[in-house]
């Protein structure tokens, strides 16, 4: 029983104010009707009596007072899912929009989704190599982690993006992928770029695409992640894909939220924001994860990994919106303008950069045993370099001691050699583990605090058993390097002591 | 009791009309599906309920119930090993019953009223004898670890003895005994309700006087915290607090671990749900969470229930600490819980206060921590029952001045100072030392002198002047230059480095360096302090700086935290290494010198 309404009484913004309606319910789907017969769609904010608070996603633009009708459809916003819709492109309400034919649903989900019991979780341990050292190495990548890119305007995150969902693979595991991506007020350009990345690669009949640029209906944006989070939810969860969920620019989602906000005239929170921001991006985010299986102690077969792409305004990390996120998501990669300046690609700023699902995803038996205790000397030892760069900055180079100065190289060596790398290049764990114990070796031995012995006997070149653990052979020119500087700063310390013994 | 209906529905508020007979707090059924909501405001005949579920879907003529009780909780034995949502509500059995996700309307009681029980019953209890409030009937062994005092419930008056318990098996329903009071009879059964956001009552409270352990260096040795203490962990995002909170949860020496997961991370849940049964408490041999109750209202569960679910966990902890046990309660994060009072208070178009906070904020959190403390419980045997309550905060951008961090400082002991380039440098646990603070210390002093060393306190203060000392140096090395410093100042750095690096800085993940105790805490520390005196008094004899910065053992220092704690006796060889190096390094150089 669908009743029509034909009586608005306030339109403002993207809100109207219906008046006279019964039966009308919280969060319910609504279907505008032009003067000019065009149809809009809309949710329910608020029910108070008769009076309904209506926000339209598409707009107010063209509405009318006197002419335009009202539908309430007695259901939630919802996306029809069939295993056709992969390779398929929908516009941000998870409309097709390819001209290809009609999805024939196999059901109708709620794009808003249930919250997940936790106690149905299953921790994320498995390793996802994206071929990034600078992420593989130090902020490692695992399968249900949700893992935000931190970035500004002008900064590579689009590429960054591309190149893990081209590269991404779990080890030694053959399994069924996809991967859901959603535009929120991109640019065509933008979008064209992973969308052509796709059909370079061949994804694209493995790609679902939820598009909203930069010129569709602003309102629009809130619907777009949960639609292809829903999209996510019934190819991992009832199709056992392993689903990477790529979603750009989160900070365009935000705006649209807060547009709806002001316009309901609600008590702002930081910067205009609304306060329940926290808990909006908390139920797209906690979208991600993995499932219990059917038996005690089994995992369900599919995963969704989410990767959030926002920008963040004046590259500042606490404005409320990569604040927020980072307060939900496991960790974050943050991109860095002198890094990026440098000519440096990824601009991976690791020292702020984190993945909290690290340390149970690598080791023995995941990555290496060493892993965890190479990477934590690479951040100390590197944020060493930082400060020793500053130093300089105030003294001069030639105050600096030794064991500093080899510090200031390793950093350039680290950023050059470790972070650095080409778009194309894929890099294997060991490769990566191999590039940081080369660079260890540029250290003095007595400052590798965060190693265990028995790991620097076994993997640091030149350590007895040089090059235990080393498969390829090293690069020309990082082995030149090596070689210029290692004599100089560990010959130099051994032999200090033996001159004073 | 009243039954009315929806009006109005905002988000997870809703109003009602015809609901003339309801009471301030009292829990009201929502719609057919029964959600379970509170009533916050009274405005003639209607009400305002916060709802603890999803209302999407509800609109205006459903029905509301009041049930005519305020919001409360199943006390008794089954607590431990449990996960609970915000209103106690068993995850493991919505799980069963709905799937993956938590769906709507969901009734399923805290405690299983199924589960048998064998209870014995407390030896000494005599028909006609006077019993009251806090008095043990018997015990119930709820986990191997723990053994749950079946208690006269705080609400039923001074009596006597009428029906004795038995031993038997029980379930939680059954009568197990009853007592004759002014007001009548009174069945008392294994379990009892108790309204969440009413304290439960104490004799009176003590000062504390004992160290809650938490095998933390930095904290045990540096800020420690006492058992019935209260301790707030601020902190920007990515700094640590949840691992600090989990470290707490894991190797803290208290009896009983309440975690309440408020607005945080599913994953995080997950990962103390599936590690806390494998993990072996350091003191006792069993699986931790033989002592533990979780309550988790992750960030993407309804918001009402997450202001619930801080007093949910609350009470349970006070009701073991009634028990005489000494309890913790860890709540991971209290900003959450401030922020859903804030949401609650936006829609009721309260006026705001700092940050849109509502203005009863800071009385709010100062109610919570005040349920803290070390206390006489209710009894005839006086005993005395700790309640330990450790707050992580996020504030926004990690900015103290934040209303949620100024409310909580106001009231707590121990301050945990997170930073932010501790955490870049992976120095963990990230807590700063220049700016925490612990007020306990006097409190400690006693019991630290005699049950870890008679100079604990003297070398932690020495130590703390040292690392005072070098953040002034520093300053100045970055104007100047270390060249400019003295051989004295030199050393200073050196040896706060060791500090740094050899004994604040602690794996979490490191299976030898996870866990401290004090004993070896206090060796470590004396070992840096005493290599400081020494190379101190080898510069006064002009032995020159740089021949005591590459003395051999510090690099066995640096590895001290690898030594295993029953073979503590290798601090004594590390002792007499330092002293035959020194004087090895003197000689040399006096040689030099002739």
């Amino acid at each position: 029983m669908v009743t029509e309404y034909s009586t608005i009484g306030e339109i403002a913004g993207p809100l109207i104010l219906l008046d006279g309606v019964d039966h009308a319910t919280y969060e319910e789907l609504v279907e505008v009707e032009l003067p000019d017969g065009e149809l809009r769609r809309g949710k329910v904010l608020e029910v108070d009596r008769s009076k309904v608070l209506v926000q339209l996603f598409e707009g107010t633009r063209g509405v009318d007072i006197a002419k335009t009708k009202v539908r309430f459809l007695g259901r939630g916003l919802e996306l029809s899912v069939s295993p056709d819709i992969l390779g398929r492109i929908f516009n941000g309400l998870g409309m097709p929009i390819d001209d290809g034919p009609k999805i024939i649903p196999e059901k109708r989900l709620d794009i808003n989704g249930s919250p997940i019991n936790p106690y149905a979780r299953i921790y994320p341990k498995e390793f996802i190599q994206t071929g990034i050292s600078a992420i593989d190495g130090l902020n490692t990548l695992v399968r249900g982690q949700k893992l935000p890119i931190f970035s500004g305007f002008g900064l590579p995150h689009s590429e960054l993006a591309a190149q893990i969902a081209r590269q991404a693979t779990v080890p030694g595991a053959e399994s069924a992928f996809a991967i859901v991506f959603a535009a929120m007020g991109i640019t065509f350009e933008e979008a064209n770029y992973f969308i052509r990345d796709f059909q370079e690669t061949g994804a694209m009949e493995r790609v679902v695409l939820f598009i909203n640029l930069a010129n569709d209906p602003t309102i629009e944006r809130i619907a777009t992640p949960r639609a292809a989070l829903t999209a996510a939810e019934y190819l991992a969860f009832e199709r056992g894909m392993h689903v990477l969920v790529i979603m750009t620019d989160i900070t365009n989602y935000c705006e649209a939220l807060r547009e709806v906000s002001v316009a309901r005239k609600e008590i702002p929170g930081r910067r205009g924001y609304p306060g329940y921001l926290y808990t909006d991006l908390a139920t797209m985010y906690e979208r991600a994860g993995l499932l219990k299986g059917e038996k005690k102690g089994e995992v369900l077969e599919g995963s969704i990994t989410q990767i959030p792409v926002l920008s963040m305004p004046d590259d500042d990390k606490t404005h409320p919106i990569p604040d927020l996120t980072g307060y939900i998501t496991e960790g974050q990669i943050i991109l860095d303008r002198v890094l990026h300046r440098k000519g440096i690609y990824p601009p991976i700023n690791v020292l702020p950069s984190l993945s909290r699902l690290r340390d149970k995803g690598i080791g023995d038996g995941r990555t290496r045993d060493d892993h965890a205790q190479v990477a934590n000397q690479l951040f100390s030892s590197y944020a060493r370099s930082k400060e020793v760069e500053e130093l300089a900055v105030v003294l001069g180079e030639a105050a600096l001691t030794e064991a500093d100065r080899s510090f200031m190289a390793f950093g350039d060596s680290f950023e050059r050699q470790f972070v650095q790398q080409a778009l194309d290049e894929n890099r294997t764990i060991e490769e990566t583990l191999e590039i940081s114990w080369k660079l260890l070796t540029m250290i003095p031995r007595t400052e590798i605090k965060r190693i265990r012995d028995e790991f620097i006997d076994r993997y640091l070149p030149g350590e007895g058993k040089a090059g235990a653990g080393g498969a390829a052979g090293p690069e020309g020119e990082a082995a030149a390097d090596r070689g210029d500087r290692r004599p100089g700063a560990g010959a130099g310390e051994t032999g200090d002591k033996k001159t004073e013994g | 009791m009243g039954a009315g209906r929806i009006v109005k529905v905002s988000g997870p508020l809703i109003v009602a009309e015809g609901m003339g007979e309801a009471r301030m707090f009292e829990v009201a059924r929502v719609s057919d599906s029964k959600l379970i909501g509170e009533i916050i405001e009274l405005h003639g005949d209607q009400a305002y309920i916060q709802v603890y579920e999803d209302t999407s879907g509800l609109g205006p003529g459903e029905i509301v119930e009041g049930t005519g009780h305020s919001l409360s909780i199943d006390l008794g034995p089954g607590l431990l090993q449990s996960i609970y949502d915000g209103i106690q509500r068993p995850l493991d059995s919505i799980y069963d019953e709905a799937g993956h996700y938590i769906t709507r309307g969901i009734d399923i009681p805290g405690l299983d009223r199924e589960k048998k029980w064998e209870f014995t019953p407390d030896e000494s209890l005599e028909v006609g004898q006077e019993i009251g409030a806090g008095d043990f009937l018997g015990e119930v062994r709820e986990t191997e670890l723990i053994v749950q005092k079946i208690m006269v419930p705080p609400t039923i008056g001074k009596g006597t003895l009428k029906k004795k318990p038995e031993k038997g098996s029980y379930v939680i329903e059954d009568t197990i005994a009853e007592i004759e009071t002014a007001d009548g009879v009174e069945k008392v059964r294994m379990y009892h309700r108790w309204p969440v956001r009413t304290p439960r009552p104490v004799v009176r409270k003590l000062v504390p006087i004992n160290p809650l352990v938490t095998g933390q260096r930095v904290i045990d040795t540096f800020f420690p915290i006492s058992q019935g203490g209260t301790a707030t962990i601020p902190g920007p995002f990515g700094a640590g607090k949840t691992v600090i909170q989990h470290q707490l949860a894991k190797w803290s020496d208290a009896q009983i671990i309440v975690y309440i997961g408020c607005g945080e991370r599913g994953n995080e849940m997950t990962d103390v749900l599936q590690e806390f049964p494998e993990l072996i408490d350091p003191l006792s041999g069993r699986p931790l969470m033989e002592r533990t109750v979780l309550i988790a209202n992750t960030s993407n569960m309804p918001v009402a229930a997450r202001e619930a679910s801080v007093y949910t966990g609350i009470t349970i902890a006070e009701y073991y600490r009634d028990m005489g046990y000494n309890v913790a309660v860890l709540a991971d994060s209290t900003s959450r819980w401030a922020e859903a009072m804030r949401e609650m208070s936006g829609r009721l178009e309260e006026m705001p206060g700092e940050e849109g906070y509502p203005a009863y904020l800071p009385s709010r959190i100062a109610d919570f921590y005040e349920r803290g403390g070390r206390t006489v419980c209710l009894g005839s045997d006086e005993r005395i029952g700790t309640l330990s309550v450790v707050g992580a905060v996020s504030p926004p951008g990690g900015d103290l001045s934040d209303p949620v961090v100024q409310a909580t400082l106001k009231v707590v002991k121990v301050f945990w100072s997170l930073e932010d380039q501790l955490a870049f440098e992976r120095h963990f646990p990230a807590i700063g030392w220049l700016q925490s603070y612990s007020l306990y210390h006097d409190n400690l002093e006693d019991c630290f002198r005699n049950d870890v060393a008679e100079d604990f306190g003297r070398i932690r203060i020495e130590a703390m002047e040292l690392l005072q000392k070098e953040a002034e140096l520093k300053e100045l090395v970055r104007l100047v230059g270390i060249d400019a410093l003295s051989s004295q100042d030199r050393l200073v750095l050196e040896t706060t480095k060791a500090i740094r690096e050899d004994f604040l800085h602690q794996s979490a993940f490191d299976p030898d360096d996870a866990y401290t105790r004090l004993l070896k805490q206090y060796r470590m520390l004396k070992v840096i302090i005493e290599l400081h005196h020494a190379c101190m008094k080898a510069i006064e004899r002009d032995v020159p700086h740089r021949k005591l910065t590459d003395l051999p053992v510090r690099e066995r220092i640096s590895k001290m935290r690898f030594v295993k704690e029953d073979r503590l006796e290798e601090f004594d060889e590390i002792m007499k290494d330092i002293e035959t190096q020194i004087t090895e390094r003197s000689t040399e150089s006096r040689v030099g010198a002739e």
